[in-house]
């Protein structure tokens, strides 16, 4: 009984604590910034796409949302055709953005996509693609990775050796 | 005489207006505690502080499909949630509001509160019956127990009241308390007739015959649209009608310092007591059902007629020396 008056009182008191309610669209609830919103696509510090179109992250899409094409501009780099996000689909697990070997695709802190047309919520490349380098600044997929484009050849990335001569190593 | 019968009209329309508009006021009060009580705001956004979530709330039931089922006992089904209602309103009727605001002055008063009250048990009952479902049966079925298990000890504690006064009339009772409220002498009557009078209204903490939790909804699973909301109204009018006999049982009903008239005297009294029954569900457990009937049966009802003897002793005494 005397339990019951206490709990009772304890409830009373909550009277006077602090409320735990946002006041929602005029006052916006702190994200994290790991919070898995909108998908974006990011770039480079030079400004170019990062993606390069290795369908890593559609694979990787447990309700397949993502649909892209991959396609090659004149110096090697590969970049997506179109890129294609279907939001009424996402679940937003961010596993596109763990399979992504570019951190091209990221999951940003935002969530107030709310369309009236379902048919709005097809992303397109222009759509996705921001002007940010998202979480990972300084990050250039091409000046890293030991691979021959136009300007830039083997061996000459960053912390990259030359390629060996193999026919020097004869004997 | 025919300023009188004018007067007796305005008094029965004012009585009406106000208390079905508090019964509707009560959902959002009822929402707007009950968030306060869980640190939250409650609905803020319809209007000033969110009243008109009251109106929404209406239009919406009286838009509601109106679904009677296929195997239900119609005449019944369509009865039961009325009989709440108007047994309640009737109850009302002999309450004194103020010191000139009484619809009926009945020698009778208590008695006929007790009554109605009783009758209210029938719309539960008819109401699961006829709706022809278990969880509705057996929520009529605890209905039923409890509420005439409680209604024994509500009148036996009500008994104390009377001796104290000598009548049975409430306004009489309020005249009784004017050196005295009987909040004093009569401690134990008013707490178990407030433990009885919650379970009289089915609310929160002795809510079995509704139990959301086990029973779906109760003796009212099978209600949609404005039938519906006749239980709810008179779930909330038990509550307001609870609140407001006890404040002239034991509160001093109109009575209180002169800078205020007697009826803002009443309805102040009776809010705190509404707001009493909202903190209750805000903070008490749900008992299980055999826990409420030996609670009833085994503490309450010996309370009570402990209260009576007592009481009816000390009176005697008194009148001797």
């Amino acid at each position: 009984m005397f339990s019951l008056i206490r709990s009772m009182w304890l409830v009373f008191l909550h009277m006077f604590h602090k409320r735990e309610t946002y006041q929602y669209p005029e006052e916006k609830a702190p994200l994290s910034a790991r919070y898995r919103g909108r998908i974006a696509l990011t770039r480079d510090p030079d400004g170019g796409e990062r993606c390069v179109g290795c369908y890593l992250c559609a694979a990787a899409c447990p309700v397949d949302c993502i649909t892209l094409q991959a396609t090659e501009d004149p110096d090697g780099r590969r970049y997506p055709a179109f890129f294609r996000i279907n939001f009424s689909r996402c679940i937003f697990c961010g596993f596109c953005e763990e399979a992504c070997p570019t951190y091209a695709i990221q999951l940003l802190p935002d969530f107030e996509m709310a369309e009236y047309n379902r048919q709005n919520l097809v992303y397109e490349k222009e759509d996705l693609l921001i002007n940010s380098q998202g979480k990972y600044p300084g990050y250039n997929y091409y000046k890293v990775a030991g691979m021959a484009i136009g300007g830039k050849d083997k061996g000459e990335a960053k912390k990259e050796e030359p390629p060996v001569d193999v026919k020097s190593l004869l004997p | 005489m025919q300023t009188a019968a004018v007067n007796y009209w305005w008094v029965i329309g004012g009585v009406l207006f106000t208390l079905l508009n508090t019964a509707a006021g009560l959902i959002w009060l009822e929402r707007r505690m009950l968030a306060l009580w869980q640190d939250r705001y409650g609905p803020n956004r319809a209007g000033p502080f969110g009243l008109f979530i009251v109106l929404a709330d209406t239009i919406k039931l009286f838009f509601k499909e109106d679904w009677i089922p296929p195997f239900a006992d119609k005449v019944v089904f369509v009865f039961a949630p009325a009989i709440v209602v108007a047994s309640v309103l009737m109850s009302f009727a002999v309450i004194p509001f103020g010191p000139n605001i009484l619809v009926a002055d009945w020698n009778i008063g208590l008695l006929f509160f007790l009554a109605m009250s009783s009758i209210g048990v029938y719309s539960i009952v008819l109401g699961g019956w006829a709706s022809n479902n278990k969880y509705a049966l057996l929520g009529a079925m605890r209905g039923a127990s409890q509420m005439i298990s409680y209604e024994v000890f509500m009148g036996l504690a009500l008994m104390g009241v009377v001796l104290l006064s000598g009548s049975f009339n409430i306004r009489e009772i309020v005249e009784a308390q004017k050196s005295m409220w009987n909040i004093v002498p009569q401690f134990l009557g008013f707490v178990i007739f407030l433990i009885a009078g919650v379970a009289e209204t089915h609310r929160l903490p002795f809510d079995i015959p509704e139990a959301e939790s086990e029973l779906v909804a109760g003796f009212h699973a099978e209600y949609s649209g404005m039938k519906f909301g006749m239980f709810f109204i008179g779930e909330y009018l038990g509550v307001t009608l609870v609140s407001s006999m006890i404040v002239a049982l034991y509160f001093g009903g109109w009575m209180g310092p002169a800078f205020l008239p007697g009826v803002v005297w009443f309805i102040l009294k009776t809010f705190v007591f509404i707001s009493l029954f909202i903190l209750m569900r805000a903070s008490m457990p749900r008992p299980r059902y055999d826990q409420l009937m030996e609670y009833g049966w085994k503490v309450l009802f010996p309370l009570s007629l402990l209260n009576l003897l007592v009481t009816a002793a000390i009176i005697l005494i008194m009148k001797e020396a």
